[in-house]
């Protein structure tokens, strides 16, 4: 039987693309965290439940995956604001800006870490004058996380954006007002509309750093049992305890979590993003 | 209302706009009669958008003031002018369906003049009737036809009641043929609706035929304003003769009423007004093709401009045919005539001709030109 689509397509290569892109897949994601499950299915269902469930540990769910979400929800709103001023204005230094962007990519997150630690800190700038003024401790609380989660999700949400709002022509808002919108109503319900699949696809990447991350949290925590511990470090203390198992149990759980959010969010991202470009 | 804003709806006074060095737009006063059409026309970097974005609000002029229906709307911002606005390149909102897209403008009205839900239907259905969309309302724009965009942008402009209707450049995107047909539509709906509009366009043939009174701009000025039968037929500077049409041009000097150009004198009836002209200026006299006759050179005392065929084209409903001037300056001239008479002529390329000019006119030669 001859096969129509072998012959005629105008796109050739998709059997090549689709192999190298499951190889690699595999390779690269794939297999590794197949290797979590298989470890973490060497205990006894029981026994993993006890692990996964204890009640330190399930607060350190909510401290990782609650403040993960608020970090990627305040980044998008002024990931939103920081990449709209840097589109549409021109003001000395906007390159210069533009690049700072991307230093939390770049810096090594103990670094940030410890450097957020000390602005933070009872001593620090920042944090003497919290403490002073209003009375409001940062460092050593779930706060501190939180301003660490934001720090390292910032470019996700400014460089999805940014080429969204680039191609935006200032011609639609022109449109908008000259049919009686006033700038609220322009904003919500022309720009945001047409932003909110790349506003997603940045939510989704900030808050899946978010929650993987370690290094910058783990020096302003303050890592107190049940308050501000995330799950990461519940991870790495079973490591250094031996309990491979139990480490890669919990990292079982997270992985799940995570991978049904990051789920939910690209449904969502799909449905948007089909609005907007079948209306192109 | 007084007598005077009901006859002008839209009227401009002294407007200045600088962008940087360029001067876009030199104290430009215009006044456009209400429930007309008129089409402000000029080469690109004119001023004509730039003019009209400033009716529109979208712009603010350097110095000036724009008056909307005899009422001073200078300081006032776009969506208290009322305007509407068509844009080139339709700016339809492309995550919203056809209907969504023509009712927006009364869902963003305050919620006290907010029409219901019903009235909205109802008005967004007759006004996709009135273009001839309604059998696309649940549509995207990006399923749409460039034409029918447009007519969606159109109705879109339409349905907040607009006191005057901008367009700007708004066949420009659109092939030929489909231009063609929106323009005479256009013309259609305008005798419908009788709004005051403005559209602007490089196109001459377009303003000249579906407008009622045609602005010509060039450098930030307004160079004539009429209807367009007048200003084809009557151009008042050398750049409006230009514009609107085909044109070849003779560089000479005035003599006692008419136009010597080189070794020959035009005809003094072809040229009516040039009797006003001081001798010895310089001037250059206009030509349309068709108003150009060739005549043989072979004759005792030849007659006209002296100039040899290079091109015959003889397809069309006028033959054309391309000349050079065999003076110094060596111009090119263009030539329209039916093809019974090419034919009796018994022109061919490379043959020596004169040209003689059954009508021109005559511009007096500013010192820079």
């Amino acid at each position: 039987m001859v096969k129509p689509s072998r012959q005629h397509n105008v796109l050739p290569g998709f059997n090549l693309a689709l192999g190298y892109t499951l190889v690699y897949l595999s390779l690269v994601v794939l297999i590794p965290l197949a290797a979590v499950f298989i470890k973490a299915s060497s205990l006894s269902v029981e026994d993993f439940w006890n692990v996964v469930s204890a009640p330190r540990v399930v607060a350190s769910y909510k401290v990782s995956f609650g403040l993960s979400l608020v970090a990627a929800a305040i980044n998008s709103v002024f990931g939103v604001l920081l990449a709209w001023s840097l589109v549409r204005y021109s003001f000395p230094g906007r390159k210069l800006v533009d690049a700072l962007v991307d230093l939390p990519f770049a810096l090594p997150t103990a670094v940030a870490g410890i450097a957020l630690t000390a602005i933070y800190a009872k001593n620090g700038w920042v944090g003497q004058f919290l403490e002073e003024q209003i009375g409001f401790q940062v460092a050593y609380t779930p706060w501190g996380i939180l301003v660490a989660l934001i720090f390292i999700g910032l470019p996700f949400v400014v460089r999805t954006v940014q080429p969204i709002l680039e191609d935006l022509d200032t011609e639609i808002e022109e449109a908008a007002a000259s049919l009686g919108a006033n700038r609220a109503q322009t904003i919500r319900r022309v720009v945001l509309p047409i932003l909110l699949p790349a506003l997603l696809t940045g939510f989704a990447l900030a808050f899946a750093r978010a929650v993987g991350e370690y290094g910058s949290v783990i020096f302003i925590a303050g890592n107190m049992p049940f308050i501000s511990e995330i799950t990461p470090l519940m991870i790495i203390t079973k490591l250094e305890q031996y309990d491979y198992v139990g480490a890669t149990a919990i990292a079982a759980v997270m992985l799940v979590f995570s991978f049904i959010l990051l789920l939910i969010i690209n449904f969502l991202q799909a449905w948007s993003s089909g609005r907007v470009r079948k209306g192109r | 209302m007084t007598k005077w804003n009901a006859i002008m709806s839209i009227e401009v006074r002294d407007i200045y706009k600088q962008f940087g060095n360029f001067i876009a737009l030199d104290n430009v006063s215009l006044e456009f009669p209400s429930g007309q059409l008129t089409a402000l026309l000029g080469p690109s970097g004119c001023g004509k958008t730039t003019l009209l974005r400033i009716i529109a609000g979208l712009e603010h002029a350097d110095r000036g003031a724009v008056f909307l229906e005899g009422e001073n709307a200078t300081g006032a911002h776009v969506r208290e002018r009322q305007v509407g606005f068509v844009f080139q390149h339709y700016a339809l909102f492309r995550h919203m369906s056809v209907f969504e897209n023509v009712a927006f403008g009364l869902r963003v009205k305050p919620r006290k003049q907010r029409p219901s839900e019903a009235e909205i239907r109802e008005k967004v259905g007759a006004l996709l009737e009135l273009v001839q969309l309604d059998w696309i309302a649940d549509r995207l724009p990006a399923q749409l036809s460039g034409g029918q965009r447009q007519r969606i942008a159109l109705a879109r402009a339409l349905a907040v009641e607009p006191r005057v209707l901008l367009l700007d450049e708004p066949f420009g995107a659109l092939d030929a043929k489909v231009r063609k047909e929106l323009r005479r539509w256009l013309r259609r709906l305008h005798d419908e609706l009788h709004i005051t509009s403005i559209f602007v366009t490089h196109d001459q043939e377009e303003a000249l035929e579906v407008a009622d009174s045609v602005v010509l701009m060039n450098r930030g000025k307004v160079e004539q304003q009429g209807a367009p039968d007048a200003v084809y037929q009557h151009p008042e500077t050398p750049f409006v003769y230009g514009f609107l049409g085909a044109v070849n041009y003779f560089h000479g000097r005035a003599e006692e009423g008419r136009v010597r150009v080189g070794d020959t004198l035009l005809h003094a009836e072809a040229a009516p007004d040039a009797h006003g002209l001081a001798s010895g200026a310089n001037v250059t006299a206009f030509v349309r093709p068709h108003e150009l006759a060739i005549v043989s050179a072979d004759v005792p005392d030849p007659v006209g401009v002296a100039a040899k065929i290079t091109r015959i084209m003889g397809f069309g409903a006028a033959a054309r045919i391309e000349l050079v001037g065999l003076d110094a300056e060596a111009q090119h001239f263009e030539v329209e005539m039916s093809r019974e008479q090419l034919a009796s002529q018994n022109l061919v390329e490379g043959q020596s001709v004169r040209l003689t000019p059954s009508r021109i006119k005559v511009f007096e030669r500013e010192a820079n030109a």
